[in-house]
């Protein structure tokens, strides 16, 4: 094994313990907004398909990494403004805090 | 082109910025008083580990690059406005399945590129290639069915055939064989037919569970494109996606967990149980085609309805994906003014998957304005609906059912469910007698105390606010 995979496979074990924490109290109000999300922030696999089609030689690697930069861009603008739209219906109303006075 | 290098050090530097940032827009988007702030801070770490691959130095060609990321952004940005907010889960599962293509394709690309080499692959290489290739494909084609099940394309009840997990279990054996045979012989073959198998294996997979469990799936498909997209990040060398796929992977999968259990559901009878498929023993009622029984169900009319909910002390809103689907959800809340404009209190009761999603309810309402305060979850619900004089039920069924407390023989036994059935009256609002989405008789119809008032719900409840005007 090389130093770097030990590096790798630390920040990922580390990585696992921080997702189980992060969320482990959520109320059921949020799970549709946190998957969504969290779908966003998976479509950080943009990085990789950028970095393949910034490097690509032959034609059917370069068809792959467009297909694939295409997919991920579209996983992360649609995520993110999805899940804005939705948290959007929660403003100025604040569960869990007090209720209005009415 | 001489490229715009920055240094490999700044650059993962920058790297470790972001996945600060997605850190902690996740831990702000748990909470909601911060949620919307936290989807901001998300984005904002995305776009610096975006931008700044930009400038890494084995990135020296721009035009593809760049082509891909306008078509994308276009596509993103039309379809997340375009979308209804009911609408939302199938179109989460569709962002979902491109982000595993990606994966699947990136994979592709680098087996491409690494496999002519001389020597053989390190190990850590080829299995992270293997893993995303196979996880990715997954995800792509059983968010896809997802998609095509919710948005009604393809039938929402179970598709089975005896046999199916077998057969499925030789599908994953057979993707993985193919996975060692691109190990050994470093063939292209090997991985376009691990592609073609792991597309079908997600398909299969997902096609024999009911639409009622098309949640748990996203939610779990989601934890397996951040896994995926993590295998990626060991190939690439590339510690952003590493920590963001990772954090994904692991928060999904607890959400998943969470979810399933809101619905009293492990997640192996999710997946394996064929939930909805209709059981052999059946209940009480004999299962004729669309509720045959329908001489026992008694039938009302708007102005009836409205005379009863006029004159009520306690009037308990039970919305369900009916609701949803007629976009009533503003004329839910007229009625609701009407009501308490006389005195009746209006409360709305709310089962933890009401909606398709967790959640998916409360943001509806939210958008029509409904006050927080009136919106009870089921634990508070149960008891006022000892004291409620008319539930109205507006297109929820299943979570509705009382079969899930008293007939062990119904698939739904066990669930936790809104106990309508206490009140005093019942009023469901409702198409027609065809059962809910998970394809189950619910014998609230036929309780006596209960009333069916026939109709789209949107036309339903328009009918009741003029009625409550005239009363």
């Amino acid at each position: 094994m090389t130093p770097e995979l030990i590096a790798s496979l630390t920040i990922f074990a580390l990585a696992v313990f921080l997702g189980f924490e992060l969320i482990s109290r959520v109320p059921t109000l949020l799970h549709t907004p946190l998957m969504s999300g969290t779908n966003a922030i998976h479509g950080i696999v943009l990085v990789g398909a950028m970095l393949i089609a910034g490097s690509a030689d032959s034609t059917l690697e370069q068809v792959l990494a467009f297909v694939a930069v295409v997919f991920a861009t579209i996983n992360v603008v649609g995520g993110f403004l999805v899940t804005d739209r939705m948290l959007h219906m929660f403003k100025g109303k604040r569960p869990g805090e007090e209720d209005e006075p009415r | 082109m001489t490229a715009l290098a920055v240094s490999l050090e700044t650059v993962n530097l920058l790297y470790a910025v972001a996945a600060v940032l997605l850190v902690f827009g996740i831990k702000q988007l748990s909470s909601p008083r911060t949620a919307r702030q936290g989807n901001f801070v998300a984005a904002a770490g995305m776009a610096i580990a975006v931008g700044i691959t930009l400038f890494h130095p084995d990135v020296d060609r721009y035009g593809l690059m760049a082509a891909g990321i306008a078509v994308g952004t276009v596509i993103g940005i039309v379809s997340a406005r375009a979308v209804k907010m009911t609408a939302i889960p199938q179109m989460v599962a569709l962002f979902n399945g491109v982000g595993g293509g990606a994966v699947a394709l990136i994979a592709a690309a680098e087996f491409h590129r690494l496999a002519p080499d001389e020597g053989a692959l390190p190990v850590d290489t080829i299995a992270g290639i293997l893993f995303g290739a196979l996880v990715g494909s997954i995800s792509f084609a059983g968010s896809l069915v997802a998609f095509g099940k919710l948005q009604e394309l393809l039938p929402g009840r179970p598709l089975t055939f005896p046999g199916q997990i077998i057969v499925n279990g030789l599908l994953l054996a057979a993707a993985i064989a193919c996975g060692v045979g691109a190990g050994i012989t470093e063939s292209g073959v090997w991985i376009v037919l691990l592609l073609v198998l792991a597309l079908v294996l997600g398909a299969a997979a997902v096609l024999p569970i009911g639409g009622a469990d098309m949640p748990v799936v996203i939610s779990l498909l989601n934890a397996f494109t951040g896994l995926a997209a993590a295998s990626s990040g060991f190939v690439l060398g590339n510690n952003a996606l590493i920590i963001g796929g990772t954090l994904v992977g692991a928060s999904g999968t607890l959400l998943t967990i969470l979810m399933g259990r809101a619905m009293n559901r492990s997640l192996a009878n999710v997946l394996f149980g064929a939930f909805g498929a209709a059981p052999a023993a059946g209940p009480a009622a004999a299962p004729g085609p669309g509720g045959g029984d329908g001489a026992m169900v008694r039938q009302t009319t708007a102005e009836d309805t409205a005379v009863m909910l006029a004159y009520a002390s306690q009037v308990m809103v039970v919305p369900g994906y009916g609701l949803a689907v007629a976009q009533a959800q503003h004329v839910t809340r007229e009625l609701a003014d009407l009501l308490e404009a006389r005195g009746v209190r209006v409360r709305y009761a709310i089962h933890p998957v009401a909606g398709r999603m967790p959640g998916h309810m409360n943001v509806l309402l939210a958008e029509a304005n409904v006050p927080y305060p009136a919106l009870l979850d089921m634990e508070d619900a149960n008891p006022e609906l000892n004291r409620t004089d008319v539930a109205l039920v507006v297109g929820a069924n299943d979570v509705t059912n009382p079969a899930a407390r008293t007939n062990p023989e119904s698939p739904l036994y066990g669930m936790p469910i809104l106990d309508v059935d206490h009140a005093k009256n019942v009023v469901v609002l409702k198409r027609s007698m065809n059962p809910g989405f998970a394809g189950i008789d619910n014998e609230l119809y036929t309780n006596p105390r209960t009333a069916m008032l026939f109709g789209d719900a949107k036309d339903s409840l328009e009918r009741l606010v003029t009625a409550v005007k005239a009363v």
